[in-house]
């Protein structure tokens, strides 16, 4: 990772557009699109002011049609362009679904490399923030489970911005999902020049050596929050924030794991299917003779995301992460 | 007036069944004429070859395009060299005449990823099996093209009349309207989406006229004609790369082909469940071969011995790709992880290992008993 001395303080969306910026700014086949992303900046002002700087052929309002949207990204991309398509919403995503899984994540493989897909689609997705009926959902593990994309959710401003670059880099397709709940809860350093978090690598947020906590998104705070409170009570956690969920950096799952022989994974997609079990997997295939208790989830219910008088109790908050970790931790 | 600008319900014909003119001949040369005649032939004889191999399970399932080679092979020979390809699953024709070779047709159908490995050379992009997606590649291409500032190029997108009721169909065609993309929605309308005939598809008169609503022109040709055929296309793709103003220069065109399969959907379903030998009797009498090789006999440019010499030519070919196709070794497992990602990932790596040391232990037969 190279970094300068001049730095910004962002916002985890700000620093989205700055990543967009930045990539724009250096490769003219970088293009960004969707609904309302041009001259009104995105409806979470994610590219602000990038149609002003770039024009109409690079920043394009399209047609209010997700399949569309995506499947002429494809086009696009097989021609030697590297669009960003925007989803407004994960929760309108749907529709490109066919076109993600049927060709997007698929075409390299399909012309044994002659045509690839490098395209970086972006949502915001998760919960939390008192929103109408499909705005909340946290359905990562859908495109986590279709071989030929890679899936990354950053947490912070300076690893969005990073990681952002990375996915447009990449001659591969990647889904990256924006935890729209901290797009605006805080700030942090983000330098100003261009830099990579690579997709794939964990970070450790938190040294411990009772328990494992992974986790990723929005719920890196409640968590961390939670780690805080304990290590008060003398429970020391250790927290790894994932930052990409496929492929998952496994080596840092088990060898975590190996350490502390306990592991609990937050995340607020529905529970049942997600990849809280995939890591539950891995270490039980990698580090069964480490365990020392069952692995906890500690996640979204297997419901249909409430509407927002109820999603307070739906999404994992730190009363119920330290619960999880302490019901791990006193197994 | 350009053919593109007639009524969508104005069928345009070259060629009436017999072979006789009745319509504008397009400019075409006499070698041009016997090329479409000759990959016709070609097409058809492939296309009864591979019916058979399937039948004596020799191929999977495989989609026969019988009946429809005057739409594929003209319209294919009316593209240029630097023009883009997008097929569904059944334009096996069409993808010879632009430079895919049948070994790899047959290699697909008979279940070989490498099928698919369109050459670097060729602009064609490989099978779209799920209906209508690939109308917003081809959309997307000539969009990015237009980007790009490349302005020597149509992109050619071939579909069924089933895709006509796909909301990618809807999507394809008015982004390409908004976005004046150099396109040709070219549509296969053989009359049956499988089981489902053409009139349960959409209640509009034609789907030629759908054009209207996306703000194009949309043209319904006869598609056992390959003059007419030829004719519509070539002016599709000249207006596709026309230098004039957008408004009425490089734009998008719709072309519904009339025509009709002969045989089955695939090679998987019966039709006379589904429709009458009266009616297929009816449109084999529109048959494109013998149609163009009646013109071209009634022109002195065949005659009894060059057809021989077609035929031949054709059956060497044909018989030189199975055997090509049929001397391929199985694929190793290995290549069923390798083109999934640019840099192969660590987690499918140790799939791969897996499968592999399985194979040491057990060797390569186990795997096939069922």
């Amino acid at each position: 990772m190279s970094t300068t001395s001049q730095t910004q303080n962002l916002t985890l969306v700000q620093a989205v557009r700055d990543g967009l910026y930045t990539e724009m700014s250096a490769d003219e086949d970088v293009i960004v699109m969707g609904e309302d992303v041009g001259k009104n900046g995105g409806v979470f002002r994610a590219t602000e002011g990038l149609w002003e700087e770039f024009g109409d052929d690079r920043v394009i309002d399209t047609p209010l049609a997700e399949s569309g949207i995506v499947g002429t990204a494809v086009g696009m991309a097989a021609y030697g362009l590297k669009p960003v398509p925007e989803m407004q919403f994960s929760g309108f995503m749907y529709p490109a679904f066919d076109q993600i899984v049927s060709h997007v994540a698929r075409l390299r493989n399909r012309s044994r490399g002659r045509f690839t897909c490098p395209m970086v689609i972006r949502a915001p997705y998760g919960g939390g923030i008192r929103a109408p009926e499909h705005h909340s959902e946290s359905k990562e593990a859908f495109y986590a489970h279709e071989a030929g994309l890679k899936v990354v959710i950053p947490s912070t401003p300076h690893d969005t911005k990073g990681l952002l670059i990375s996915a447009i880099r990449d001659p591969d397709p990647v889904i990256f999902l924006e935890p729209k709940l901290i797009y605006r809860a805080f700030r942090g350093d983000v330098p100003e020049a261009e830099y990579t978090v690579p997709i794939g690598e964990a970070v450790t947020r938190r040294e411990g050596s009772d328990v494992s906590v992974f986790t990723y998104g929005a719920m890196s705070r409640p968590t961390m929050e939670a780690a805080e409170e304990l290590a008060e009570e003398g429970v020391d956690c250790e927290v790894i924030d994932l930052r990409t969920i496929s492929p998952l950096d496994r080596d840092a799952i088990i060898s975590s794991f190996k350490k502390t022989g306990r592991a609990v994974v937050v995340n607020e997609a529905p529970k049942t299917g997600s990849i809280a079990a995939e890591i539950t997997a891995i270490v039980q295939e990698e580090a069964l003779l480490y365990q020392e208790a069952p692995v906890k989830r500690v996640s979204g219910f297997d419901v249909p995301y409430p509407l927002y008088a109820l999603e307070d109790y739906y999404l994992p908050n730190a009363a119920r992460i330290k619960e999880g970790i302490m019901e791990t931790v006193e197994f | 007036m350009s053919v593109l600008e007639r009524d969508p319900g104005d069928l345009v014909q070259v060629l009436d069944e017999d072979g006789t003119v009745v319509g504008d001949e397009p400019d075409l040369d006499d070698a041009t004429i016997l090329d479409i005649y000759r990959d016709m032939v070609l097409a058809r004889h492939f296309d009864q070859r591979a019916v058979s191999l399937q039948r004596q399970g020799r191929m999977g399932t495989y989609p026969p395009l019988s009946g429809q080679e005057g739409a594929q092979i003209a319209s294919a020979h009316a593209l240029d060299e630097q023009d883009w390809m997008f097929p569904s699953y059944r334009e096996h024709g069409a993808a010879v005449v632009r430079g895919l070779p049948l070994k790899q047709t047959l290699l697909y159908w008979m279940g070989h990823e490498e099928g698919n490995a369109v050459a670097e050379d060729a602009n064609i992009f490989p099978v779209a099996v799920p209906i209508a997606t690939q109308l917003l590649h081809a959309t997307g291409a000539a969009w990015g093209a237009s980007i790009k500032g490349d302005t020597d190029k149509a992109f050619m997108c071939y579909f069924g009349d089933g895709a006509t009721s796909e909301g990618d169909f809807h999507e394809a065609l008015n982004f390409a309207g908004v976005f004046d993309t150099p396109n040709v929605f070219f549509c296969n309308n053989n009359q049956w989406a499988i089981s489902v005939p053409r009139e349960r598809q959409t209640a509009s008169r034609t789907l030629a006229q759908k054009a209207e609503a996306y703000g194009f022109e949309g043209v319904q040709v006869d598609g056992m004609d390959p003059l007419a055929v030829y004719a519509v296309t070539r002016k599709a793709i000249e207006k596709a790369k026309s230098e004039e103003p957008p408004a009425a220069g490089r734009r998008p065109t719709l072309i519904e082909a009339v025509q009709y399969r002969f045989g089955a959907h695939t090679t998987a379903d019966d039709p006379t469940v589904y429709r009458d030998d009266e009616e297929v009797q009816r449109w084999k009498a529109k048959d494109p071969i013998p149609r163009l090789e009646n013109y071209c006999r009634n022109h002195g440019l065949l005659d009894d011995e060059s057809v021989a010499a077609v035929r031949s030519e054709v059956e060497t070919r044909v018989a030189d790709a199975i055997d090509a196709a049929e001397s391929e070794p199985r694929p190793l497992p290995g290549e069923m992880f390798e083109s999934v990602y640019n840099e192969l990932p660590e987690h499918l790596a140790a799939q791969a290992a897996e499968i592999e040391s399985l194979r040491e232990i057990y060797g390569d037969e186990v795997f096939f008993e069922h």
